[in-house]
């Protein structure tokens, strides 16, 4: 099992997540102006700034070269995971519903939030144990997720809403409490808090582990199914 | 050489210099300067490139260490952590260019720090900050210290370094002139460090990052080393633009070349650019350079060649390679998509030159430019006091009613609200984030940790420079012993007014003493520094503020210290040889008290003694909790162990005098941990076992003092920063 991070310039938490998928698995870096996926099983499009987030957060990252591959990749069914600025980036290349706004509060915010799994049931989420909410870090200036209300309520009925802020822990204002979502086919999973931060109980928790052995163990369940 | 036009005296007095500095540049030359010169002098004979006034002081600081690895003179400091590895650090002021345009300001000051961390070819892996406000109440304070901690945390934020500690004091003598200064730290291996001292004549010298622009001209000579006055706000052009991004695309590049080996020296351009970049590179190595200024990627096409040899825009390196390198450089700036360009060479004569094309713009011996004058400082105690007396804001009122203003007073509310706007976690290594121990703690790849901590009271300075500076260390080092650190070395950023009004110059003189003193008598090397002088407004000077920052080493991060309480029932105890006084109090200020014209001596032997105590007791992993005493006295350090731990405590002192509750100076630790392990250590130092933790309220009872208040209440009363805010 091999987990590919994608590097873009401005990618801030890329090495913290190879560090985290190699607690679980083989990890490799996917530089931003290649076309090669390099067999990885999958991809996860980690924090930062990419190019700076100019524009708006992700909005050219997405045309990176690599994120043709990434998207390619995604619509065969390959799993993606973005985190925070990846999230930002699959958003704005089309493989998640919704938006990034900026905050509420109009200020970046750093802390440790309560999550609460609103669906155990994906490939990210098989692992975690059940019942518990997690304590993982959040880090964002734009991180309040918005998608239009019917668009929302279908996210809802389809259970594709993963992980919500635990009631008060909110920090950005995001509707509904938003902190992860899922794609329609299950294989796209995007989410504001950084689980990569989340691996070590001497830096803090070590509860978003769970969400990389959930990855790695569905790749493998994956591969074994004869894909 | 043949000078087409000369500038004369006029424009050298406009551009910072003095008259007899100017007579001096001509005996020098034996000739009248051309205009690029006279530029180049201007700003390397500033204040803030020359610490002309500060200098010969400086050297009086103890430099050496068992553990120092590089000192003072170079970009940054380094000590040895062990297992080929070393942790660099540095602390730099930018205050004026903040007081003139906060966001920018702080956030330049930030994006320059990181270049010298990475200069020394140090990834830099963290960044704190000590920041001086004058009152909140004050529109024009809540207006800077808003965008400068917007500007700091989107310079950090943006390129991954995390913003992992710092302090802020809200004085009304910062109301005009605040203070930015930033710290960084950064990881090197020992083996692949690397100086700015060029060498080998024929050697190409390379300029990668950012374009050359008109900011910044003048920022270290016409804003940084003079006071503040109404114009400044027509100054903002000379404050410098960040770009984060390109600092990440420049900090990879410059970490990539260092590990390819393609170096022969790196500097990074920070104050007076080029002038200074250059003229450093080959003062330190010997040697000489010759720069084509028509090679100079730029903004705008019409520049002046002053404007290129003194622009301060952001982001931008300078190397020297061997020629047959230039190829392999240029292949990694263009997988960095860094832009590079070949401007010069070294030579052997010791010369700068500068041309244009064939055109010669200046030529000035290395010796002479970088040699600026130094000048002797004439001290003398102020007669009459320096410092307006502060207002009064607290009525008289019981000791609960004055612990609970204390606690939501802008020096020791909590600073979640200012913290939380840094990413104070990225890159894995923080084990002990802001608000959670007296200092941080970041892991180290080979095992063990450092904690670093930044301190500094001006106030307590104002009252006694010597005894001010004197506890800003030990306070730095007791913080570093709160998590279990031993202090490997200290890095400063001295931050006075007018060096050449002999109460300054006492107050610099004083302090500068102190901190040579402190640092000696706790065997701490100061592996480098900063000095920001001329730090007055309208109504005159800051209060003197020498900030300290030190970095200290742990053998196991899972047991570094932390300040709340932890268990219930676990023994307190106050540890040191500790007496307070109130005036100079952070109550005495709330109460409009006047600042007293000195403070007590402390023993510093004494307090290494307790400080040593502490470290191993914390290392031991035995104890719960450990907070050295600082602003608010013993009473507000209880306050923020038992706010911390979400623990109440049931506290009994012998002595019910109001210094013994909120009276303050070094040397006092609170610590927690079960009975016969605090008795135990107790036992080996000056100590009062005072009571128990438990329960959700504080209850300290002093003589006939009585305080009981909930968890929630003090809580609430902590929180009064963000609402001042929101």
């Amino acid at each position: 099992m091999k987990f590919g991070v994608i590097v873009f310039p401005g990618s801030c938490d890329d090495v913290d997540a190879q560090l985290a998928c190699a607690r679980v698995a083989d990890a490799v870096p996917l530089w931003h102006a290649d076309h090669d996926l390099q067999g990885v099983d999958a991809v996860v499009v980690p924090g930062g700034f990419s190019y700076g987030d100019y524009l708006r957060a992700g909005a050219i990252a997405r045309f990176a070269p690599i994120m043709t591959e990434v998207i390619d990749f995604a619509r065969e069914g390959g799993y993606v995971m973005g985190i925070c600025n990846g999230f930002q980036v699959c958003c704005e290349a089309g493989l998640l519903p919704g938006a990034l706004l900026t905050n509420v509060s109009l200020r970046f915010v750093c802390r440790q939030v309560s999550l609460d799994v609103a669906n155990a049931d994906t490939p990210f989420t098989r692992a975690l144990p059940a019942g518990r909410p997690l304590s993982v870090p959040v880090k964002h200036m734009v991180g309040r997720y918005y998608a239009p209300a019917d668009q929302l309520d279908r996210l809802e009925s389809s259970a594709q809403v993963v992980l919500r802020y635990t009631a008060g822990q909110n920090p950005n204002g995001s509707l509904h409490d938003i902190a992860g979502v899922i794609n329609e086919q299950g294989n796209v999973f995007g989410l504001m808090p950084h689980p990569e931060h989340a691996v070590d109980p001497l830096t803090g928790s070590a509860d978003g582990l769970g969400l990389f052995v959930s990855l790695r163990d569905s790749v493998s369940g994956l591969v074994g199914g004869g894909r | 050489m043949k000078v087409e036009r000369a500038y004369g005296l006029q424009r050298a007095l406009d551009l910072g210099l003095r008259e007899d500095e100017y007579a001096r540049i001509l005996e020098s030359l034996g000739r009248e300067p051309t205009e690029v010169e006279l530029a180049m002098f201007s700003l390397m004979w500033s204040e803030h490139c020359g610490y002309k006034h500060s200098k010969l002081l400086l050297r009086t600081l103890p430099t050496e260490g068992p553990r120092l690895v590089m000192g003072p003179g170079e970009n940054a400091g380094a000590v040895d952590v062990g297992g080929g590895w070393a942790v660099a650090f540095k602390v730099e002021s930018h205050n004026h260019p903040s007081a003139v345009e906060p966001f920018q300001g702080a956030a330049t000051g930030v994006g320059g720090i990181l270049r010298d961390i990475f200069a020394i070819g140090a990834r830099p892996i963290a960044v704190l900050d000590s920041l001086r406000f004058g009152e909140p109440t004050s529109e024009h304070s809540r207006y800077l210290l808003d965008h400068s901690v917007a500007g700091i945390g989107h310079y950090g934020n943006s390129i991954g370094v995390p913003t992992v500690g710092g302090e802020v004091y809200f004085e009304g003598p910062y109301e005009q002139n605040c203070l930015i200064n930033a710290m960084c730290v950064g990881l090197v291996r020992k083996d692949g460090m690397i100086r700015s001292a060029a060498a080998g004549p024929g050697n190409l010298l390379v300029l990668f990052g950012a374009a050359t622009g008109r900011d910044g001209i003048g920022g270290a000579s016409v804003l940084a080393s003079a006071e503040l006055d109404e114009e400044d706000a027509a100054k903002r052009p000379s404050v410098q633009v960040g770009d984060p991004f390109a600092e990440k695309k420049l900090m990879e590049c410059s970490l990539e070349l260092l590990e390819r080996g393609l170096l022969v020296a790196l500097q990074d351009f920070g104050a007076a650019g080029l002038t200074s970049a250059s003229s450093e590179m080959a003062s330190k190595g010997g040697v000489g350079v010759e720069i084509d200024i028509a090679r100079v990627p730029l903004r705008e096409a019409d520049m002046e060649p002053f404007e290129i040899v003194s622009s301060e825009s952001q982001e931008r390196m300078l190397v020297v390679i061997e020629p047959s390198r230039l190829d392999q450089l240029l292949a990694v700036c263009a997988h960095w998509e860094v832009d590079a360009a070949v401007i010069g060479h070294v030579t052997e004569d010791r010369t700068i030159r500068v041309r244009r094309g064939d055109e010669l713009l200046g030529e000035i011996p290395v010796d002479v430019l970088v040699d600026c004058p130094l000048y002797e400082l004439q001290p003398a105690p102020p007669k009459t006091p320096l410092y307006a007396t502060p207002p009064k804001l607290l009525p008289d009122q019981t000791a609960e009613q004055d612990l609970l203003a204390l606690l939501g007073s802008p020096n020791i509310a909590d600073r979640r609200y200012l913290f939380q706007q840094y990413d104070s976690i990225v890159q894995s290594r923080t084990v002990r984030r802001p608000g959670t121990a007296d200092a941080a703690v970041l892991a180290l790849p080979h095992g063990g940790a450092i904690a670093i901590s930044i301190d500094g009271n001006g106030r307590r300075v104002a009252a006694d420079p010597y005894c001010g500076t004197v506890e800003a260390v030990l306070e730095c080092a007791a913080n570093l012993a709160c998590v279990g650190a031993e202090p490997l070395g200290l890095t400063n950023c001295l931050n006075f007014g007018n060096p050449e009004k002999p109460h300054i110059a006492w107050q610099l003189t004083e302090s500068v003493r102190a901190l040579g003193d402190a640092c000696r008598a706790l065997e701490i090397p100061v592996v480098g520094g900063n000095v920001s002088l001329y730090n007055e407004g309208g109504e005159g000077p800051i209060y003197p503020t020498p900030v300290v920052g030190a970095v200290g080493w742990l053998p196991d991060p899972a047991l570094a210290g932390r300040i709340g309480f932890a268990t219930d029932g676990d023994l307190i105890a106050l540890i040191g040889d500790f007496r307070p006084q109130y005036p100079a109090s952070e109550l005495a200020k709330l109460r409009g008290e006047p600042l007293p014209t000195s403070l007590p001596g402390v023993d510093i032997a004494a307090h290494r003694a307790t400080q040593t105590l502490i470290r191993d007791a914390v290392r031991s992993g035995k104890l719960s909790s450990a907070h050295d005493v600082a602003e608010g006295g013993l009473a507000v350090a209880l306050a923020e162990c038992a706010i911390a731990g979400g623990l109440g405590a049931e506290v009994e002192l012998e002595d019910g005098s109001e210094a013994a509750i909120f009276g303050e100076t070094a040397g006092g630790f609170a610590v927690s941990g079960p009975a016969a392990v605090v008795r135990e250590i107790a036992a080996r130092a000056p100590h009062q076992i005072i009571g128990s933790v438990g329960g959700r309220r504080l209850k300290i009872s002093a003589g006939e003092t009585q305080i009981d208040v909930s968890l929630e209440r003090l809580r609430e009363a902590h929180a009064a920063l963000a609402e001042r805010f929101e």
